[in-house]
């Protein structure tokens, strides 16, 4: 199964710029069929990761997105006891098979398909504490057992997986010794021109310094509640071009405008806002 | 040569298994690194660490075991974990700021305490940096806690006492780290849920809709009941700044786990010692207080309180009208701590202080005294007994 799968290598897509390492470790979990977790700063690519990594390699993806109520039961399938109980008042048919009654959940449809799937659990840290120790058999030997039929579903090709997290709960270890693991760092200047000009090819070069100039400064302030990241710089571009704004209007150090214009995009909140006017100001002072 | 390098990374403290190990090898064997140290680097992070905060510890094995380089860091690594280096740095910017007060020329015996601290504190710095600035791009901002509002106190005793904690503070925080994360506390937690069906019905109640079914002769009857959520309420008290700064970490793990765990959960800080008011942004201590009989009024007795405090200071603070070091206290603090303690009959106080440190604080025996003896110290064990103790009513 191993040999089939060395001449695929990831090594990004045209939308999406992946460093060395994050290379180094798809491959790597596509090679050896580990489950592959990716923690990071929110908004640096985490879920876009898979999407992309399907792209480029051409295959089918599932997305189960998890919530707090989730169970992990509900990924693998869900008995509904419910209306089986109801169609056997009614006398259909159907009743007579359990099958009929079973949903399948995502995991399943993944096991299920018959190339080499995608599989994304997306932050699976918003579930409960024990969610990830109910997905231990599956992800490991990739099966599992339905009860009220008495089968074992085994995946016909191991999917790869990719599993995100936001760091908002401690994962188990016996679930993370069966992961590869990496952490998305946030981008340095010289990869997030090369994620920016992925995204706007024809973004002047000069509105481009200035803007990662002033997105790096906002997020090198001190104290900051929630520091902007890619995406928001993305977006922030995106309106810089809509409204057309000239590359001199980011110069921070134009005494008129303290902040650059349409911080909104890049300041969530207004503490932050109100923090990083008092800095500027500090700034100009003191020089 | 690799099992060296494992092992080395157990008595580092990564936590590598040998699966995990295993696995790096067949993925070695499979050519995912080739000729070239940079891709083995990666391959090898990526199969053994599975937490950025060991990301650090794992560069410097690595380094070590990889470049050559001589053991240099085997002592320093068992005295200095890089955690505790973190908390240097968050000290360093105290001791500024404590600079800043010496400007306005006072308290001339603390500044020299504090100098000389300082000066312990950069020999230190600088043995550390050798390896601080190899990897060290840790994630973690030091959020939540503000470290300003550093009370200096100007008695002798008090000073020494601070002095012992610096010194004895090492090997307790690298403790900390490994027994108590945020996955253990929120274990620990759990003991205090109480589950109570409220709001929705949304969840098929399977026992009462037998029940109906049958009762209306087998024609199927649904009950739905509202889904079980943990009804606790819980208010959270935390001691910030003065000599807290120790213990920060190991509250901001607690209030993270908390947060997450609880539906109902407030806090309020206070500084070493309930007076009339509390605050709840630390940024804005001094603009917005809301008054503790206002919180009285506020909270209902079925609240759980959890006050996280290391209750050391000055016996004064407690006992006095006057007492408090920031402000004047009309009434004692004891005063209003029997106030909170009549109001709310499910109390505690953890406290971040070993036990055996309590013996010879006598405020922290006044406290004990105070809180009806609920004090436990903040570790799991200690936790899970302050649990089951809110759990039951006080006498």
């Amino acid at each position: 199964m191993i040999k089939t799968q060395q001449d695929i290598r990831f090594s990004g897509t045209e939308s999406y710029i992946a460093t060395t390492d994050l290379e180094m470790a798809v491959n790597a979990a596509v090679t050896l069929s580990r489950p592959l977790l990716i923690k990071g700063e929110p908004g640096t690519g985490k879920t876009q990761l898979a999407l992309e990594v399907a792209g480029a390699f051409g295959r089918p993806i599932f997305e189960w997105h998890v919530k707090s109520t989730a169970k992990a039961q509900q990924g693998l399938y869900e008995y509904d006891a419910v209306s089986r109980l109801r169609d056997s008042q009614l006398g259909d048919a159907r009743v007579a098979d359990i099958k009929n009654y079973i949903i399948r959940g995502k995991l399943w449809e993944a096991f299920d398909c018959n190339v080499r799937p995608v599989l994304l659990i997306d932050e699976i840290d918003k579930a409960d504490i024990e969610f990830p120790n109910d997905l231990l058999r599956e992800l490991d030997r990739m099966e599992f057992y339905v009860y009220e039929t008495q089968e074992l579903i085994r995946a016909l090709h191991r999917p790869i997986i990719i599993i995100t997290s936001n760091n908002e709960k401690e994962l188990p270890d016996a679930f993370l010794r069966r992961c590869f693991f990496h952490y998305i760092r946030f981008p340095d200047v010289d990869t997030m021109a090369k994620i920016v000009a992925v995204h706007y090819p024809k973004l002047k070069h000069e509105l481009l310094s200035e803007a990662l100039g002033a997105f790096y400064k906002i997020r090198e302030t001190p104290g900051l509640k929630k520091k902007p990241s890619t995406s928001e710089l993305l977006d922030w571009i995106k309106l810089l071009l809509a409204e057309d704004i000239p590359p001199e209007a980011l110069r921070s150090d134009d005494p008129k405008k303290i902040i650059p214009p349409l911080y909104g995009a890049l300041l969530k909140n207004e503490q932050d806002v109100h923090l990083f006017e008092q800095l500027v100001f500090l700034n100009r002072r003191t020089r | 040569m690799l099992i060296r390098f494992f092992f080395d990374l157990r008595t580092a403290g990564v936590p590598v298994s040998l699966p995990e190990f295993l696995s790096l090898l067949h993925a070695l064997e499979l050519r995912l690194a080739f000729c070239s140290a940079e891709d083995f680097y990666y391959l090898a992070r990526l199969s053994l660490v599975k937490d950025e905060r060991f990301f650090d510890r794992f560069d410097r094995v690595f380094n070590e075991h990889f470049q050559g380089a001589q053991k240099t860091f085997e002592n320093i690594l068992e005295k200095v974990p890089p955690e505790w280096l973190k908390i240097m740095v968050e000290r360093s910017f105290t001791a500024e700021e404590k600079r800043a007060v010496e400007s306005l020329g006072s308290w001339e015996k603390l500044l020299e305490t504090l100098r000389e601290r300082l000066k312990d504190q950069q020999e230190i710095h600088q043995g550390g940096n050798k390896w601080i600035g190899t990897g060290g791009t840790s994630p973690f901002g030091s959020g939540g806690y503000n470290p300003e509002g550093i009370r200096i106190g100007n008695e002798g005793i008090r000073q020494r006492r601070a002095a012992k904690v610096w010194e004895a503070r090492e090997y307790r925080n690298f403790d900390d780290q490994i027994t108590l994360g945020t996955r253990g506390l929120k274990l620990a937690l759990r003991r205090l849920r109480k589950f109570a069906r409220e709001g929705v019905a949304e969840e098929l109640d399977l026992r009462g809709t037998i029940d109906s079914t049958a009762r209306n002769a087998g024609w199927l009857n649904l009950k739905l009941v509202p889904e079980r959520r943990n009804a606790v309420k819980v208010l959270l008290l935390l001691d910030v700044g003065g000599s807290m700064e120790d213990h920060v970490r190991v509250c901001e793990e607690l209030f993270s786990a908390a947060h997450s765990e609880f539906k109902h959960l407030e806090y309020f800080y206070f500084h070493n010692f309930v007076y009339e008011s509390l605050w709840k942004d630390n940024r804005r201590r001094f603009a917005e207080r809301s008054a503790t009989h206002e919180l009285m009024r506020k909270f209902n007795s079925d609240y759980r309180v959890i006050f996280v405090g290391d209750a050391t200071m000055s016996p004064h603070e407690i006992v006095l009208p006057g007492g408090s070091v920031e402000h004047w206290n009309d009434e004692s603090g004891s005063v209003w701590m029997q106030r909170l303690t009549t109001h709310f009959p499910h109390l505690v106080w953890l406290n971040p202080e070993p036990r055996d440190r309590w013996e010879w604080t006598p405020s922290v025996r006044l406290t004990r005294e105070l809180v009806g003896e609920r004090m436990f110290p903040l570790s799991l064990e200690g936790l899970d007994s302050a649990m089951r103790a809110l759990r039951k009513r006080s006498s």
